[in-house]
C-alpha cells in the first residue's frame, strides 16, 4: 500500500505538465468570452433577441474544444505521426469540398463546410493543425539532409499546394500566409541558416514594398481589384471612409478613444453597430476601446507569456518531433496574435484574421485546443531528470 | 529563441504602434468617433399666427400624425396592414407595398388628422410609428389667399405675408442632442442634451376679417354677373396705409395651396404645372400693372392745381376730340361735353380738357410731378413681389405721349400704387405706406413690436387737397360716379374705363376708386374689374360694386370705431 502510493507520486513527479501554460489558455478562454459578451450582447439582442446569442455558441465550441484538448493532452503525440499523409491529404480534400454543394456561403465567402446539425467548420482551420503535424513529422524523416539546399526547398514546397488551394479556392489569403508562415518557422528552428532567411525575408519585404509602389502608381487609373483598394485604403483609410477603409477606420476610433485607461468594460460605443461584427476580427479594437492601453499591452503580455511557454516547452521535449509539433502551435497562434494586432491597428492592410482564443469563431476555437492539446501532450512527456 | 526574440520584437513594436495610438492619436480618433454617435434632432418651433386686426386667427397651426412602419420591428404584418388599411382608408395593395418593403422607415401617410393619429397609437402595433408635427391650417379657407400665401413642407413661407415675414413668424428650431448607436436609434442611458425651440411670434395685420369676407363676396358676385376674367377690390385706410382688405377673385385654397382648379392632375408637364400654379398665386393688385385709365385724371388735376396752370374756375370747350399735333385724340363722348369749367370737366371725365392741362404743363413739369407724387417708386408695401411703374424716359416723352398720359394711357402702374397715390391727394398731402402688419408679439412679450412704415408729407398742398376731395365728390354727388352714392354718407371717387393693349381687342378693364367721408377720408375702396362681358364702363359696373361695399362697411366701421 505504502509503496504503491509512493509509486504513484514518484509517476506523477517525475512526469512534467505545464499548468502555467494551460492556466494562461484557460484566462483567456475566460477573457475572451467576457469581451464577446460585451462586444456582441447589444447587437445580439438587436438582431436575435437575445443579448448572450454569440456568447452561447461560444460556449459550446468552447466547452467541446476543451473536451478535445483534454482527450488529445492524454494521448501520448506519436499516435498522430502516422496520421501525418493522410492528414495532408485530407486537408486538400476538405478544400476541395467547398466547392461542393457541402460548402457554404457566409458574408460572401465560401469558406464554410457544412455537414449538418449544426457542425460547420472551416477546412483552412483543419489544414493548419494537419499541416504542423506533417511538417514535424516529414523534417524528423529527413533528418540531418534538411540543411541541404534541396531539403530546405522541399519543406518550403511542400505547404505551398495546401497555401495555394486556401487562398485560391476558399479565397482566404490570411490563413494561406499563415499555414506558410507556419512552414517557414518550423524550418528557420530546424535548420538555422540565418542568411537564407535574411535573404528571404529581405526578399518578401522588397517585393512587398514593390506591389505597394505599383498599386499607388496604377490608383489614378482606376483598375483595381479588391485587395488593391485594400492597400490603397491602408495608406488613407479616411479617403476611404465609407468603402474599404470603413472597417479599419472604425476600428481606429475604437482605439483612439479608448485611451490610457479605455472607458471601461461594456461601455464601447463602436460596438454598437459601428463597427461590424465587432465579436469577430475587430475584436481588440472593442478591447483597446473599453480597458484601454493597459488592458491592451496587458493582452499582449499574456500571448507572449503563452509564447515563452511554447518555447520553455518546445527546448525541453523529448524528442525534435515533439519539439517541432510544438514549435508549429507557437508559429500559428503567434503569427495570428501578430497579423491581427497589425491589422486592427492599420499597421498592414486590413485581411480577415481572428484573435486566437479571444475572437468569436467556434471551429477556431475547437482546432486551437486541440493543438493546445498537442502542446500539453508533449509537456506532459517531458521527464524532470532530463530538464 | 531566436525565433521568440523575432516575436518579441513584433509584439513590442505593436505595443509601440499602440501606444501612439492611444496616446498620441487619442484626441482626434476620440473626437471623429464622438462626431460620429452624436446625433442632431431638430425640434420644430411652433410658426406664428396671423390675426386680423380683431383678434381673429387667419392662420393657424393644427397638429397633425405622420404614420409610418418600421420595418425591423413589426411582429405581425397582417394586422398591421388591416388596421392601417381600415384607419386610413386605404387600398390593401398600397398599404402592403410599404409594409412588406424591406427599408429603415416607410412613411404610409402624412397629414393625417390628430384624432386618426391617435386611434392608431392607441392599436399598440409594434412597428408602427406615429410622429406629430405641426402643419399651418388657414379657417377661412381662401379668403385672402393670396395676401396671406402660404407655407411650404418646412414651414416656411412661400407667398404673401407668410414670407415676408417668415422671420417673424417663423421662430427658432431647438435641438436634442443624442447619442445613437450605428443604426441611429437613440439610447437611453445616455443623456441628452435639449435646447428648447423657440416659437414664432403672432403677426397681427391690419385686415379686417368681416371687411374682407365682404369685399371677397362682392367680387365673386361682380365677376359672375360680369363674367370676367378677375376681379380685385382693395380697401385701405388711407389716413395712415392701413389694408382693411386685398381682394383677387378668383382666390385659392390656402389648405390645398397645389391643387390647380379645373384641371385634371397628370395633364400638364412639371414646367407647365408650376406656370399654372404661379398664375393661381398672383396677387393682381401688387405683382400686375395696367393702364389706369380715367382714375388717373385726379393726378393730371392734381399736378395742375398745384403748378398753377388750372383752376376750378377756369372753363374748357370740348368739341368731342382735341388735336395734338397732327393726331386728333377723341372724348369718350363723341358730340363733345361743349362748354364747362375744370369741375364739371373731371365730373365728365373729359379727355380734351385733361389733355389740354396736361400739355399747359410740359411735358418736364408734367414728368417732374409725376416723380414727385412718388409714381415712380414702389409703394413698399410689404408683400413680396411689388411691380414697378412701367413709364417712358423723361426725354422720350413728346405731345402725343403726354396727352395720353394726362388721362392715364401708354403706361402702366400697379392698383396698390394708383390708391397709394389718390390717398395722397385726400388725405392733406400725405403719402402713406400701404401695408398689412401691424405688430409681432411673441409668448413672453411684454410688449409687442409695433410695426412703424414711412410717410412723406407735403405731396400736394393743402389747398389742392381740399380742392381735390371737393371735385371728386362731385364726380360721385353730380358725375359719372353717382352710381357710388350711399344714402347718409359723403362719398368721393372717380370712375375709369380703359381698354387694354393691344387695342381694339375689345377687352376692358373697369375700375371705380371711392372713399368716404369725401371731406375727411376714412377709407378708401379701389374695384378693379377685368375683361367685363357686355357693359364695360366703369362708372356702370365697378361703381356699384363700391357703392355695395360702402353700405355696409361704412356703419359697421362706425359702430367698432376704428379711431380707438
Amino acid at each position: 500500500m505504502d509503496r504503491f502510493t509512493e509509486r504513484r507520486r514518484k509517476k506523477a513527479a517525475d512526469h512534467y505538465f505545464d499548468y502555467s501554460l494551460l492556466f494562461i489558455v484557460l484566462f483567456l478562454l475566460g477573457f475572451g468570452m467576457i469581451m464577446i459578451y460585451s462586444t456582441s450582447s447589444y447587437e445580439a439582442s438587436k438582431d436575435y433577441g437575445d443579448a448572450a446569442y454569440y456568447l452561447k455558441k461560444q460556449a459550446i465550441a468552447t466547452a467541446l474544444g476543451i473536451a478535445a484538448m483534454i482527450f488529445t493532452a492524454n494521448i501520448p503525440y506519436h499516435f498522430w505521426e502516422k496520421f501525418a499523409i493522410p492528414g495532408y491529404l485530407l486537408s486538400a480534400v476538405l478544400i476541395c469540398l467547398v466547392l461542393t454543394p457541402l460548402g457554404v456561403k457566409v458574408k460572401g465567402a465560401r469558406r464554410w463546410l457544412d455537414f449538418g446539425i449544426g457542425l460547420r467548420l472551416q477546412p483552412a482551420e483543419i489544414a493548419k493543425l494537419c499541416m504542423i503535424l506533417f511538417l514535424a513529422s516529414m523534417v524528423c524523416s529527413m533528418g540531418k539532409s534538411i540543411r541541404s539546399r534541396k531539403g530546405f526547398l522541399t519543406i518550403l514546397l511542400v505547404p505551398l499546394p495546401i497555401s495555394v488551394m486556401i487562398w485560391k479556392i476558399t479565397d482566404n489569403l490570411s490563413s494561406a500566409i499563415i499555414v506558410f508562415g507556419i512552414a517557414v518557422l518550423m524550418l528557420f528552428v530546424s535548420s538555422p541558416d540565418y542568411k537564407k532567411f535574411f535573404l528571404m525575408g529581405a526578399a518578401g519585404v522588397a517585393a512587398a514594398a514593390l506591389i505597394v509602389y505599383i498599386i499607388t502608381r496604377l490608383a489614378s487609373s482606376d483598375s483595381l481589384d479588391f485587395r488593391g483598394e485594400r492597400i490603397l485604403a491602408w495608406l488613407d483609410p479616411e479617403a476611404y471612409a465609407s468603402g474599404k477603409g470603413f472597417q479599419t477606420l472604425q476600428a481606429l476610433y475604437a482605439i483612439g478613444s479608448g485611451g490610457i485607461f479605455g472607458k471601461g468594460l461594456g461601455q464601447s460605443m463602436q460596438k454598437l453597430g459601428f463597427i461590424p461584427e465587432a465579436q469577430n476580427d475587430m475584436i481588440f479594437s472593442i478591447i483597446c476601446e473599453e480597458l484601454g492601453l493597459f488592458g491592451a499591452i496587458a493582452i499582449i503580455l499574456l500571448f507572449l507569456l503563452l509564447i515563452w511557454r511554447f518555447m520553455i516547452v518546445a527546448n525541453n521535449a523529448p524528442d525534435l518531433f515533439g519539439a517541432l509539433l510544438v514549435v508549429g502551435v507557437m508559429g500559428h497562434i503567434a503569427i495570428q496574435v501578430i497579423l491581427n494586432i497589425a491589422v486592427v491597428t492599420n499597421t498592414i492592410p486590413n485581411t480577415g484574421i481572428s484573435l486566437p482564443f479571444i475572437s468569436y469563431g467556434g471551429s477556431s476555437v475547437m482546432f486551437l485546443l486541440i493543438e493546445i492539446g498537442l502542446v500539453l501532450s508533449v509537456s506532459h512527456s517531458i521527464r524532470f531528470r532530463d530538464v | 529563441m531566436v525565433a521568440f526574440v523575432l516575436f518579441l520584437f513584433s509584439f513590442v513594436g505593436l505595443s509601440a504602434r499602440l501606444s501612439y495610438l492611444m496616446i498620441g492619436r487619442s484626441g482626434y480618433y476620440g473626437e471623429q468617433a464622438r462626431a460620429l454617435h452624436e446625433r442632431e434632432r431638430s425640434i420644430k418651433a411652433a410658426r406664428g399666427r396671423i390675426l386680423d386686426r380683431n383678434g381673429v386667427v387667419l392662420a393657424d397651426n393644427k397638429t397633425v400624425c405622420t404614420i409610418s412602419v418600421i420595418h425591423s420591428q413589426l411582429k405581425d404584418k397582417e394586422s398591421v396592414i388591416d388596421m392601417l388599411c381600415r384607419e386610413l382608408s386605404l387600398e390593401e395593395d398600397y398599404v402592403r407595398k410599404r409594409v412588406e418593403k424591406v427599408s429603415a422607415i416607410e412613411r404610409i401617410r402624412s397629414n393625417v388628422e390628430k384624432e386618426t393619429g391617435d386611434k392608431i397609437r392607441d392599436y399598440n402595433l409594434p412597428g408602427v410609428k406615429v410622429d406629430e408635427d405641426f402643419k399651418r391650417y388657414y379657417p377661412y379657407g381662401e379668403l385672402a389667399s393670396k395676401v396671406l400665401g402660404f407655407t411650404g413642407g418646412d414651414n416656411q413661407g412661400i407667398i404673401g405675408l407668410e414670407v415676408a415675414y417668415d422671420s417673424v413668424l417663423e421662430g427658432e428650431p431647438g435641438t436634442i442632442l443624442t447619442v445613437t448607436d450605428a443604426r441611429g436609434i437613440e439610447l437611453d442611458a445616455a443623456g441628452e442634451n435639449r435646447i428648447e425651440p423657440v416659437d414664432g411670434r403672432d403677426l397681427t395685420i391690419s385686415m379686417d376679417l368681416n371687411i374682407q369676407k365682404y369685399a371677397t363676396q362682392l367680387a365673386y358676385q361682380a365677376m359672375e354677373t360680369k363674367q370676367a376674367d378677375s376681379v380685385s377690390i382693395l380697401v385701405m385706410n388711407p389716413q395712415n396705409g392701413e389694408m382693411l382688405a386685398m381682394v383677387n377673385v378668383p382666390e385659392f385654397d390656402l389648405n390645398a395651396p397645389f391643387t390647380l382648379q379645373g384641371i385634371q392632375p397628370g395633364s400638364l408637364s412639371g414646367q407647365q404645372e408650376q406656370d399654372a400654379l404661379n398664375l393661381m398665386w398672383r396677387n393682381g393688385c401688387i405683382n400686375d400693372t395696367y393702364e389706369p385709365g380715367s382714375t388717373f385724371k385726379t393726378v393730371t388735376a392734381a399736378a395742375g392745381l398745384e403748378a398753377g396752370v388750372v383752376h376750378t374756375t377756369d372753363t374748357f370747350h370740348c368739341p368731342g376730340y382735341v388735336m395734338v399735333e397732327d393726331r386728333r385724340i377723341r372724348c369718350h363722348k363723341v358730340s363733345g361735353h361743349g362748354s364747362q369749367d375744370f369741375v364739371h370737366a373731371t365730373m365728365n371725365s373729359c379727355n380734351p380738357v385733361f389733355v389740354t392741362v396736361g400739355l399747359r404743363l410740359g411735358s418736364a413739369l408734367y414728368y417732374d410731378y409725376f416723380k414727385k407724387f412718388g409714381l415712380l417708386e414702389k409703394t413698399g408695401i410689404d408683400l413680396p413681389g411689388e411691380a414697378a411703374t412701367i413709364m417712358h424716359k423723361k426725354e422720350n416723352i413728346g405731345m402725343v405721349e403726354l396727352a395720353t398720359i394726362s388721362f392715364g394711357q401708354s403706361f402702366q402702374i400697379t392698383p396698390i400704387q394708383l390708391m397709394t397715390t389718390v390717398a395722397s391727394f385726400v388725405n392733406g398731402g400725405r403719402r402713406v405706406t400701404p401695408h398689412f402688419a401691424v405688430k409681432a408679439s411673441g409668448q413672453g412679450d411684454k410688449t409687442p413690436e409695433i410695426f412703424e412704415y414711412p410717410t412723406r408729407e407735403g405731396i400736394v398742398s393743402a389747398e389742392t387737397s381740399e380742392t381735390m376731395k371737393m371735385m371728386l365728390e362731385q364726380v360721385v354727388e353730380n358725375g359719372g360716379g353717382k352710381n357710388a352714392i350711399v344714402e347718409g354718407y359723403r362719398i368721393g371717387g372717380k370712375t375709369a374705363t380703359s381698354q387694354t393693349l393691344p387695342r381694339g381687342s375689345g377687352r376692358y378693364i373697369s375700375s371705380f376708386l371711392g372713399f368716404a367721408p369725401a371731406d375727411n377720408p376714412q377709407v378708401m375702396a379701389l374695384a378693379i374689374i377685368n375683361n367685363p362681358q357686355g357693359v364695360y364702363y366703369g362708372g356702370q359696373i365697378a361703381a356699384p360694386v363700391v357703392r355695395q361695399l360702402f353700405e355696409n362697411i361704412l356703419p359697421y366701421m362706425e359702430e367698432i370705431d376704428y379711431k380707438r
